[in-house]
C-alpha cells in the first residue's frame, strides 16, 4: 500500500525537453518510475531518455495510458500546462515549478477541484513512495523504505530529515512536499487522513513553517488519529513581517507563529521537535511506546 | 511589492471607485500650491509603505496653503517606522459621517480569495470582532456577481444610495484584484460623506510573482542595496539584525538554520537561501555578498541535493584563496559528493561539520556568543 501513487502509476513528464525535465526524468526513470512519455509543444518525435515526446498531453493519451503528470514548465507557462494535464483527465497532477502567480495557483485548484483531481504544489520537491515511485526531485539515495510518512512544506529541511531517518534505520512510507507557496493543492489534513488510512504507515512526521495556519488545522485533525505524529516546525527566530524565501513563511498581523503553531501541535498530542536532528529519537519513542 | 496609497487610489479612480481630491507632492512649496488649489481644509498624509500612519503622526490637518507647506516640509524626509518620506499626498478633508471597511486578499488556506468587510472601519481590522466581519470567499473561475455585492451589503446592514454604491465598489475592487494580480486590495476607512462613498485609503499588494506580466503598474522599491543584489544573483535574501552571517540551501532549512544559531545563543545576520542546484559560481558570488555585510561569523550549512557539496566547497577555497576573510567560517556539508568535498576543503586546511547542531554551536561560539 501507499498513498495517491505506487509501484504501477504511470507517469507524463511535461517540460521533458528542458534541462531540469530532462535531468529529473533520468533520476526518477532510475529509481524505477513508469514514465511512459513527455510533453513539449513543438518538440513532438524527439526523445528524452528513451522516452517519446509528444506536442500535447492529450495526443500522449491518444497512444499511452497514465494517471500522473508532472510539470517541469517555466512559471509564466504553469497554468496552461496544469489545466491541459486537468482537461485531459489526469488524476495527479505534481507541479515542480516554483515562481507561479498566486491567481494562477488558485485558479489551479478550483479547475482541479471540478476536475476531482489532486494537485500536488506548486513550488514541491514532489513525492516518493519509497522503493515504489518517485515524482520528485528528491535525491533518492536518502530514501529507504519503513513505515513513517512524510509531509512537508520544504524541500532541503524534509531531505535532512529524511537523511536522518534513514541514518537510524527508520525507513519512510510515503514522502510528500505541499509546496512552500501560499496556494498550494494539498493540505497536511489531506496528507495526514491519507497516512491515517495507509497500513504501511505507522507514524508520521510533518515538518512545517510559520506562516499560515495549515499547521493549526493539523493539529486539530491530529487529536484524532490513532497513528503518532512527530512534527518539527521551522521559523523559531523569524521576525514579523518578512517573509522567509517561502511566500507562506511570513508571520502577519501577529497570525501563523511558531509558538502558536507549536501550542496546537502540543496540544493535539502531537511530539515537537526542537531540532531537525531530534526527529528519529522522537519516531522512535513513538514507535515504540 | 506594496503600492503606495496614491498609487493605489489613482487605480481606484481608474475602475470607478471614488477617492478624494488629491494631488501628490514633494516639497513644501508645491504643498502650499495644492493647498491652496485644492481649497482648505486639507489633509496631508507621508507616503511611506508602513501601516498605522495616523499614531506615527504621518497624518496631519492643515486650515491654510501655509500650515500645509510648514507639515509637508516637517513631513518630507522624515523617517517613519524607517521609512523615508520622499512623497506627501495632499487631500480635500472629508466630512465623514461614517466608516466602513472592505477588502479583498488571498486566502491560502481556502485556495480561493475571500472577501472582507466590515461597517465598523478606521481601525485596524485584527481589531475588529469576528461577529461584526462579513467574510465571503469567491469562487475564482466565477468571480463576483451582484448578488455577492448586495448579499455582502445586506450584512453590512446598508440601505438606499449608501448600499449602491457600495454594491459598485466591491465588484471594481475585485476586477483591480484580478486583473493586477493583487494578493491585497483594501479600503479602510470606506467613508460614507452625505449620500457619497470614497476610498479615503488605499492599500494594494501586488504579487511579486506576477510583475512579468504588470508591466504597466509602477515599480515601487522596498528592499535594501544588499536585497537587490542577492535578487540579481538568483538568492533569496533577508536582512536580519544580528551578526552570524548565514547560507544556507532551501528556505525551509536555511529557517531551521537560523533557529538553531539563535537556540545557542548566537543571532542571525540574515536568511540567505541559495537554493537547490547553486553551482560553483553562484556559491562564490554569495559568499562574497556576505563578506561584504561585515559580519562577526559565517555559518555554511549544505544539504546537497541537486546541490553538489563539491561545488560548495571549491567556491569556498577559491573565495578564500583571492582575498584575505577576517572571520571565521564554520561549514557543514552533507549530501551529493559529499567526500569530495571534505577532501577538498581538507586540502586547503578546512574541517568541515557533518552535524548541522554542532556546527551551528561552532558558530555562535566563534562569533563570541551574544553580542
Amino acid at each position: 500500500m501507499a498513498i495517491i501513487v505506487d509501484e504501477n502509476t504511470r507517469v507524463i513528464v511535461q517540460g521533458i525537453t528542458g534541462y531540469q525535465g530532462a535531468f529529473h526524468t533520468r533520476q526518477m526513470l532510475n529509481y524505477g518510475t513508469k514514465i511512459v512519455a513527455g510533453v513539449t509543444p513543438g518538440k513532438g518525435g524527439q526523445r528524452v531518455e528513451g522516452v517519446p515526446v509528444y506536442n500535447t498531453v492529450m495526443e500522449v493519451l491518444e497512444n499511452h495510458e497514465a494517471e500522473a503528470t508532472v510539470l517541469f514548465v517555466p512559471a509564466a507557462l504553469a497554468k496552461d500546462a496544469a489545466f491541459e494535464a486537468l482537461d485531459a483527465g489526469l488524476k495527479v497532477v505534481v507541479i515542480i515549478t516554483e515562481h507561479i502567480p498566486v491567481h494562477d495557483e488558485m485558479a489551479i485548484a478550483a479547475f482541479a477541484s471540478r476536475r476531482g483531481a489532486t494537485v500536488i504544489g506548486p513550488n514541491t520537491f514532489g513525492i516518493v513512495s519509497a522503493g515504489k515511485c518517485k515524482i520528485s526531485i528528491m535525491p533518492h539515495q536518502f530514501v529507504t523504505p519503513g513505515p513513517v510518512g512524510v509531509v512537508s512544506r520544504s524541500g532541503t529541511l524534509s531531505y535532512e530529515i529524511v537523511a536522518n531517518l534513514t541514518a537510524a534505520g527508520l525507513g519512510q512510507s510515503t514522502i510528500v512536499g505541499l509546496g512552500g507557496d501560499r496556494v498550494v493543492g494539498l493540505s497536511f489534513v489531506d496528507v495526514l487522513r491519507l497516512f491515517e488510512a495507509d497500513p504501511a504507515t505507522e507514524a508520521v512526521v510533518l515538518i512545517g513553517e510559520i506562516g499560515g495556519n495549515a499547521e493549526e488545522e493539523a493539529a486539530r485533525f491530529i487529536s484524532s488519529m490513532t497513528k503518532p505524529v512527530v512534527a518539527y516546525i521551522a521559523g523559531r527566530s523569524a521576525p514579523p513581517g518578512k517573509r522567509m524565501g517561502h511566500a507562506g513563511a511570513i508571520i502577519e498581523r501577529g497570525r501563523g507563529t511558531f509558538a502558536g503553531k507549536v501550542e496546537a501541535l502540543r496540544g493535539a498530542g502531537a511530539r515537537v521537535a526542537e531540532f531537525p536532528g531530534e526527529v528519529p529519537e522522537l519516531i522512535r519513542q513513538a514507535l515504540t511506546s | 511589492m506594496k503600492l503606495f496609497e496614491y498609487m493605489g487610489k489613482e487605480l481606484f479612480a481608474k475602475y470607478g471607485i471614488r477617492v478624494p481630491r488629491g494631488r501628490v507632492v514633494a516639497s513644501a512649496e508645491e504643498a502650499a500650491a495644492a493647498a491652496a488649489e485644492l481649497g482648505p481644509p486639507v489633509v496631508l498624509k507621508a507616503q511611506v509603505l508602513v501601516g498605522g500612519r495616523g499614531k506615527a503622526g504621518a497624518v496631519r490637518f492643515a486650515d491654510s496653503a501655509a500650515e500645509a507647506g510648514t507639515a509637508a516640509a516637517e513631513m518630507l524626509g522624515r523617517e517613519i517606522k524607517g521609512c523615508r518620506v520622499e512623497r506627501v499626498l495632499i487631500e480635500e478633508k472629508l466630512r465623514i459621517d461614517r466608516e466602513l471597511y472592505l477588502s479583498v486578499a488571498v486566502d491560502g488556506g481556502a485556495r480561493r480569495p475571500i472577501l472582507l468587510a466590515s461597517a465598523h472601519g478606521g481601525v485596524d481590522i485584527e481589531e475588529v470582532p469576528e461577529d461584526r466581519l462579513v467574510r465571503y470567499h469567491v469562487d475564482p473561475s466565477v468571480g463576483v456577481l451582484p448578488y455577492v455585492a448586495r448579499e455582502v451589503t445586506r450584512r453590512l446592514g446598508l440601505s438606499g444610495n449608501v448600499a449602491r454604491e457600495v454594491q459598485r465598489i466591491i465588484p471594481a475592487m475585485y476586477r483591480i484584484f484580478c486583473e493586477k494580480d493583487a494578493e491585497l486590495v483594501e479600503i479602510n476607512p470606506l467613508v460614507v460623506c452625505g449620500e457619497e462613498v470614497l476610498a479615503a485609503d488605499a492599500k494594494v499588494t501586488v504579487d511579486d510573482e506576477a510583475l512579468f506580466r504588470q508591466k504597466d503598474l509602477p515599480y515601487v522599491e522596498e528592499r535594501t542595496a544588499v536585497e537587490r543584489r542577492a535578487h540579481e544573483l538568483g538568492l533569496s535574501y533577508v536582512e536580519l539584525d544580528g551578526n552570524i552571517s548565514v547560507m544556507a540551501n532551501g528556505a525551509g532549512m536555511t529557517m531551521a538554520t537560523l533557529d538553531l544559531i539563535q537556540a545557542y545563543g548566537g543571532r542571525p545576520a540574515n536568511f540567505l537561501d541559495a537554493g537547490g542546484g547553486t553551482g560553483e559560481e553562484a556559491t562564490a558570488q554569495a559568499l562574497e555578498l556576505l563578506l561584504a555585510t561585515g559580519p562577526r561569523a559565517i555559518f555554511i550549512n549544505i544539504f546537497g541535493g541537486i546541490t553538489r557539496c563539491d561545488d560548495v566547497a571549491r567556491a569556498f577555497v577559491r573565495v578564500k584563496e583571492s582575498r584575505e576573510i577576517p572571520v571565521p567560517v564554520v561549514i557543514r556539508l552533507v549530501g551529493t559528493n559529499e567526500e569530495q568535498a571534505l577532501a577538498i576543503l581538507r586540502a586547503a586546511g578546512i574541517e568541515a561539520f557533518r552535524n548541522m547542531e554542532e556546527a551551528a554551536r561552532k558558530a555562535v561560539e566563534l562569533a563570541g556568543g551574544e553580542g
